[in-house]
């Protein structure tokens, strides 16, 4: 019961802080993508895959006092932290959460900005298009953020990189 | 690119409540609304258990599917012929996804996708993509037609405008299941003025922007939005029966798994316990068959899965209470656990928290980061403005609270611990709290 709400609140305490909306959206595509058992749909938004699902549940977690999400102004838009309460983690100890490699994928993505990580989920998103398709995507879907040919491929090696870290199987 | 045939010789009308009739004049979109694919959503509800709350609520994904097409047709042939940014050549990609953008819904969509992992937008691409009557009537435009229609669906088009027309905070699809939705349920809180909206609506480079002057019609869209979420979409009864639902298929696939040997074998199901369903497989699926196992299934030893079905053919739903699932009430939550199971009820099927996160949810928020795209005013010196900063009722209903819990248990069965007193009497103390 209430196992997906547990899993994210898991995904965060393993990421320890994670700053912006948008990056926890691609931190848990992207890890979806490697196989690990979140469920939450996801389409294609502006800022490539997004979930309103993920967003909802998100905002339960807060309303119920076991995510702290501080809100603060940065230029024209407001930033957003998230990390786990105390409450959160007493709530997450009623469950048994294991998914080791998970720990590693997060850590490494949160060190990633989230422009980066943005272009790794659009890349997966089109995983089964070639990779000059996938380029043509890039660059008529998000002509604005002008992603360079090296950070497409800087995008397509950190992919294989979290793979391998992910490929050990996940027991839940 | 011009479909063979072009124009139908006498345009076709279809009769319907909600825009009092749907046009049809290209003979693509007759083809296609013939295609075995596209009938068989005649045999999809819109709604899902809706129809268990608002006896109404009968209406077909078909119906929806042509409502969305003839808005569409409205915007372009009325509104924006020969205006700046509107490329007419887009008239039929347009269209096709309006009539097509529901193609891979399943029968109750969303308990299936959630026990089985399966998503109906995945479905709707293959259809349009793969061996299908659809994809032969769509390939008559060219050989890479199926494949843009998919794009516009998936938003992954390069023309963002025709992409906010069938998906965006004000787009064809929300207008028209809102009116529709609200006529079948027969709630009058659903309506608002949508011909006004049309008139209003200017094409952007990127997006629909809708002039200032509009203002006050979108603000009743945006209020009806609200309301038909609380009232029907979210509604607690709909949601006991989705839960029932949801139940049942879990309890299947449990059965399944464990070699039970079922009276009714669930043939159709099999590829989806596996997680392995192909598109043939995907489109025998419909409400008449999966109903026809719920009927059948009641007379099913196991007392689970028949109970479950029971309760959903005859519609004797789970009751429900508030529940907030913080520390002190997860406790209890244990604590009910513990005492169901004490009582011979198991609680994996007969003790439910569902949160509104599993809901199909929808309703409009400003695009905090800019993940949602907003609705923009036109200004009358030609700005764009966002519509809560202009809206003071927008506003207000911007940002709050949205999220809700709740318990949900069959009561009969608690009422009946007859020889079980103090269970009956702790179980109730927890639910009665």
């Amino acid at each position: 019961m209430l196992i997906e709400h547990a899993k994210i609140m898991k995904a965060l305490a393993m990421a320890g802080e994670i700053v912006g909306r948008k990056k926890l959206q691609k931190m848990i595509y992207i890890a979806k993508k490697m196989n690990f058992p979140f469920y939450e749909k996801f389409g294609f938004h502006f800022y490539g895959p997004y979930s309103e699902e993920l967003t909802l549940r998100i905002e339960e977690l807060c309303n119920l006092g076991f995510l702290h999400e501080m809100k603060e102004k940065k230029g024209g838009y407001f930033q957003y932290r998230y990390t786990l309460t105390e409450a959160g983690e007493e709530f997450l100890s009623h469950y048994d959460i294991d998914m080791p490699h998970l720990e590693e994928c997060m850590q490494d993505m949160n060190e990633k900005n989230s422009r980066f990580l943005e272009l790794v989920s659009t890349i997966l998103y089109f995983e089964n298009l070639s990779k000059e398709e996938v380029k043509e995507k890039i660059v008529s879907l998000k002509s604005k953020q002008r992603y360079t040919e090296e950070e497409i491929e800087q995008a397509y090696a950190y992919i294989e990189q979290l793979r391998s870290k992910a490929k050990k199987h996940i027991h839940m | 690119m011009a479909y063979p045939g072009g124009q139908l010789s006498e345009e076709k009308v279809f009769k319907d409540p909600v825009h009092r009739y749907i046009h049809v004049r290209d003979k693509l979109i007759w083809d296609l609304i013939g295609t075995k694919e596209f009938q068989r959503l005649r045999r999809i509800k819109q709604l899902g258990t809706t129809y268990l709350t608002f006896h109404g609520a009968e209406h077909s994904r078909f119906n929806h599917s042509l409502g969305v097409y003839e808005i569409i047709r409205r915007i372009i042939d009325d509104v924006f012929v020969g205006r700046e940014h509107w490329d007419h050549s887009e008239r039929l990609l347009c269209l096709c996804a309006a009539l097509l953008h529901d193609l891979g819904h399943g029968p109750f969509s969303h308990s299936f996708e959630k026990v089985f992992h399966l998503d109906h937008e995945d479905f709707t691409q293959a259809i349009i993509l793969g061996d299908t009557e659809v994809n032969k009537v769509l390939r008559r435009m060219g050989d890479d037609f199926p494949k843009k229609v998919a794009e516009v669906i998936a938003k992954t088009y390069k023309n963002k405008l025709v992409v906010s027309l069938i998906s965006s905070q004000i787009d064809a699809d929300r207008m028209d299941y809102l009116l529709r939705d609200a006529y079948y349920t027969g709630v009058s809180y659903g309506n608002f003025d949508m011909e006004r909206i049309l008139r209003v609506m200017r094409p952007r480079e990127d997006q629909v922007v809708i002039k200032r002057s509009g203002m006050h019609a979108v603000e009743d869209y945006i209020m009806s939005r609200y309301q038909m979420y609380w009232q029907v979409y979210f509604h607690p009864v709909t949601r006991s029966a989705e839960v029932i639902l949801t139940k049942i298929l879990h309890r299947a696939k449990k059965l399944h798994e464990d070699g039970y040997s079922f009276k009714t074998k669930p043939v159709h199901f099999y590829s989806l316990f596996q997680e392995k369903v192909n598109l043939e497989e995907y489109l025998r699926l419909d409400e008449a068959v999966i109903l026809y196992y719920f009927q059948e299934w009641q007379n099913e030893a196991d007392s689970i899965l028949s109970d479950l079905c029971r309760r959903f053919v005859n519609r004797n739903l789970f009751k429900y209470v508030e529940f907030s699932p913080t520390n002190e009430q997860m406790k209890k939550l244990l604590e009910l656990n513990a005492l169901f199971k004490k009582a011979g009820i198991d609680p994996e099927y007969y003790l439910v928290v569902d949160s509104s996160s599993d809901l199909p949810y929808d309703f409009y928020r400003p695009g905090e980061e800019g993940e949602r795209l907003p609705i923009y005013l036109l200004m009358p010196n030609g700005e764009l403005r966002e519509l809560s900063r202009e809206s003071v009722i927008v506003d207000a209903i911007s940002g709050k609270r949205r999220t809700d819990h709740k318990l949900y248990f069959p009561q009969d069965f608690i009422d009946d611990l007859s020889t079980k007193r103090a269970t009956k009497k702790k179980i109730k103390e927890i639910l009665e709290g």
